[in-house]
């Protein structure tokens, strides 16, 4: 498969493309976060999303979504990431949706379609401290009558608050598990916090929390495939909302370089900033490659897929970090106003760059997956 | 089985059958490269065996039409050729000059009798081509060129001279931008082709900082060219060499820039070892290592994203240039790696061990990879100006 959109996904990005920027621009982050909104992203624009079939994209037809590939949904998360939409796309859309199709079963049965028809928005609690450390889950899931109990502590669960289900990953005797945990459950207490890009994430103590034994996602002791497939899936996916972001971040820029003047002249004159700005092109160009490439290899179901989902996160949260650095510095004392969008940009990159695993942690996984 | 797999499986059973196992090796040295021409010597009958198969096949320019020694292959089949190739890690069986530039300016310029004419012997390896672009006084500003070449009716008359003609002293033939109107800076030069046997052309190898003189500078004095000699227009050379200029950039972006594509820090570590952690020891290295590892796994795929839309026309016309910038510093960046990771041991100049200083030697000859072929400055001065479209570049 040649490594650009082929028609079918020309289209899909041909009306995305404008629809998520008319609907949700800029001002539409700003108009949530100005209005203190508790939800953390507009349940209207959800069901727009749902009247195009966006959030079953991934969900196989047989489950009544689209069944379409990770390089589709890439497109949808690179606009995402360019308007810097408040959304749960990527949490309930790919990261759990990668799961259940995985797992197969009654999970599946029961939340791929409710994902598809757009009434589930699905969080992913696998974090526990302040960095990712998937490899080191202490949440612990001990047998208990009919089903487990769950104790343990999860942070940067994003939507958490709001979610119908959360997939949770915990220790068992023999492995890894991963329980569909219902809203509401006893002995869940959810705490959100605002964080600097307005999202909303939450902290979530299981304290006893009791769930029947086919919450089980997948098989008990069986979950590591599972969540590797759901991490692949969300690496990959907020690697290309980074694109988004960071193209996004860019053009802002490269725009402002053309109509801003200094000394008399565009400042876009100055080779200073020229050759500045025609690097960061490079790099996003790299990123933007090597997320397609990422989205490929998983769509192929290759094993290769693993690496460069890696590869795909360091390499596009360089990229974009730079572009929104470079942004907020080239556009000057403006760059520092919060009336000006670029600061926004830096502060959803942040977010982003750190969500599943941020430059050093993929950087050091791809140092152990070539063996050293 | 669809044609392409067809076309994979035929091309895999036939390079099976005729990469003999010594091109399945990796390049030792020098004389491992084969570069044809009038006085190759091959350096062994493996060499002579490889080279004489491909030819037969059109294999050496698998993507040319077959009426010039190619093999008419599309732009599919050549990527499936290509990926074979790789596969069992076979030796490019012809190196040249006349592939990778003159070819494509002939392809596109030349008239039918010149593609005849030329094409076929660089197809064979039978005519080894050199450049003559850069002067003493021309380097980035390639257009103040001065080597003159005075009209004298049906020939004529060349004057001036040329430096870094990459291995001038082995070509049979030079393509060579000569300057034949004065008052006309752009609508001035022409591209002239001619032999290096020609009274009045020598040559002088200049000795690099690696030890080594791959380059020359090369002299004309009084040399006669046939006034049938040149490719395009007469004084519209400029079109020509804009053109050579960007393929030599993609062609340096479909895989060349970014040198040996594969993990450093793998390599690193098989030679030498790891920890008990199954870590390389220093960790600051191995950081280092791994980041750049990051980015030549994502080079590769934007090489292949950039040969895919290139060939498909889907690319920027001005999109080699960030490939060449990018993949030539990457390329920078890993020998300074392949430096720090051997220590006091890759320090060694002559020493048997090593190859006779070969990672030396090797690390010193890439900082000229982002100077040759337009430096790195010049290729951010043609994103900024015609992909970022900035004001007054």
């Amino acid at each position: 498969m040649p490594l650009y959109h082929n028609d079918d996904q020309a289209m899909l990005k041909d009306s995305v493309a404008p629809f998520v920027a008319e609907q949700a621009p800029v001002s539409h982050l700003r108009q949530l976060r100005d209005s203190a909104d508790a939800t953390g992203f507009s349940r209207d624009l959800w069901s727009q999303f749902t009247e195009m079939g966006l959030p079953g994209m991934l969900v196989p037809e047989a489950h009544g979504g689209l069944g379409m590939g990770h390089m589709e949904a890439g497109i949808v998360l690179e606009e995402i990431g360019r308007n810097l939409t408040p959304s749960p796309f990527l949490s309930t859309s790919v990261g759990a949706v990668a799961a259940l199709a995985k797992a197969g079963g009654t999970q599946a049965g029961r939340w791929l379609p409710a994902i598809a028809s757009g009434e589930a928005i699905i969080a992913l609690a696998i974090d526990e401290g302040a960095k990712h450390r998937p490899d080191r889950i202490a949440t612990t899931a001990t047998r208990a009558g009919n089903g487990f109990r769950l104790d343990g502590k999860k942070s940067f669960v994003l939507h958490g608050h709001v979610a119908d289900m959360s997939i949770v990953a915990a220790k068992t005797d023999g492995g890894i598990t991963l329980f569909a945990v219902p809203k509401d459950a006893k002995g869940v207490t959810v705490d959100p916090r605002r964080l600097v890009d307005s999202s909303l994430a939450s902290h979530v103590t299981l304290n006893g929390v009791e769930v029947d034994a086919d919450a089980v996602i997948g098989e008990v002791d069986a979950g590591g495939d599972i969540l590797d497939a759901l991490l692949a899936a969300t690496r990959a996916g907020s690697a290309a909302e980074l694109v988004g972001v960071g193209q996004g971040a860019m053009d802002m820029t490269v725009t402002y370089l053309k109509e801003r003047k200094q000394f008399g002249k565009l400042i876009g004159e100055f080779q200073g900033l020229q050759h500045r700005a025609a690097h960061l092109y490079g790099e996003m160009e790299v990123a933007r490659a090597t997320v397609m490439k990422a989205q490929q290899l998983l769509d192929e179901g290759s094993e290769g897929a693993r690496l460069m989902v890696s590869v795909a996160k360091a390499k596009a949260g360089r990229a974009a970090n730079l572009a929104v650095r470079e942004g907020v510095q080239m556009h000057g004392g403006i760059g520092m106003t919060d009336e000006y969008d670029i600061g926004l940009y830096m502060k959803r990159d942040r977010a982003l760059a750190e969500y599943m695993g941020d430059v050093h942690y993929h950087i050091d996984q791809v140092a152990r997956m070539n063996g050293y | 089985m669809s044609d392409l797999d067809a076309f994979r499986a035929e091309v895999r059973g036939w390079l099976e059958a005729n990469c003999p196992a010594e091109m399945r090796e990796p390049i030792r040295e020098e004389g491992d490269v084969c570069w044809g021409g009038r006085n190759w010597v091959f350096k062994n009958d493996a060499q002579k065996a490889w080279l004489e198969a491909c030819v037969s096949k059109g294999y050496t320019v698998p993507d040319w039409p077959k009426a010039y020694g190619g093999a008419g292959l599309t732009p599919e089949q050549t990527k499936i050729f290509k990926q074979e190739m790789k596969r069992i890690h076979a030796r490019s069986p012809l190196d040249s000059f006349g592939i990778w530039m003159l070819g494509p300016a002939l392809l596109q310029f030349g008239t039918e009798e010149q593609k005849v004419q030329y094409l076929n012997p660089i197809a064979r390896g039978e005519i080894r081509w050199c450049q003559g672009y850069s002067e003493p006084g021309s380097g980035s500003d390639l257009v103040s060129l001065q080597t003159f070449g005075e009209d004298k009716g049906d020939h004529w008359v060349v004057n001036g001279s040329k430096i870094w003609t990459s291995y001038a002293d082995q070509a049979d033939w030079i393509f060579c931008l000569v300057r034949t109107d004065k008052a006309n800076k752009y609508q001035g030069i022409t591209f002239m082709l001619f032999d290096m046997a020609s009274k009045g052309v020598t040559t002088k190898p200049i000795l690099l900082i690696s030890g080594n003189s791959p380059f020359c500078e090369t002299f004309f004095d009084d040399v006669e060219v046939p006034k049938t000699q040149f490719i395009g227009e007469i004084n519209r050379g400029w079109d020509v060499a804009k053109y050579l200029l960007g393929h030599e950039r993609e062609m340096i972006s479909g895989g060349g820039a970014g040198g040996d594509m594969v993990s450093i820090g793998g390599a690193f570590a098989k030679a030498f070892g790891k920890n008990a952690a199954g870590e390389l020891d220093d960790p600051i290295l191995r950081a280092e290592m791994a980041a750049f590892d990051v980015d030549v796994f994502a080079y590769r795929a934007m090489g292949e994203r950039f040969m895919d839309m290139w060939k498909t026309g889907r690319a920027h016309p001005a999109s080699s240039n960030m490939m060449k910038y990018v993949g030539t510093e990457l390329n920078k960046r890993r020998h300074e790696l392949v430096m720090s990771g051997g220590g006091s041991e890759a320090l060694e100049w002559d020493s048997e061990e090593t190859k006779g200083g070969a990672r030396a030697r090797g690390w010193l000859r890439t900082k000229a990879n982002s100077i040759e072929g337009g430096t790195s400055e010049v290729m951010l001065n043609v994103i900024a100006k015609r992909i970022l479209d900035l004001p007054g570049a």
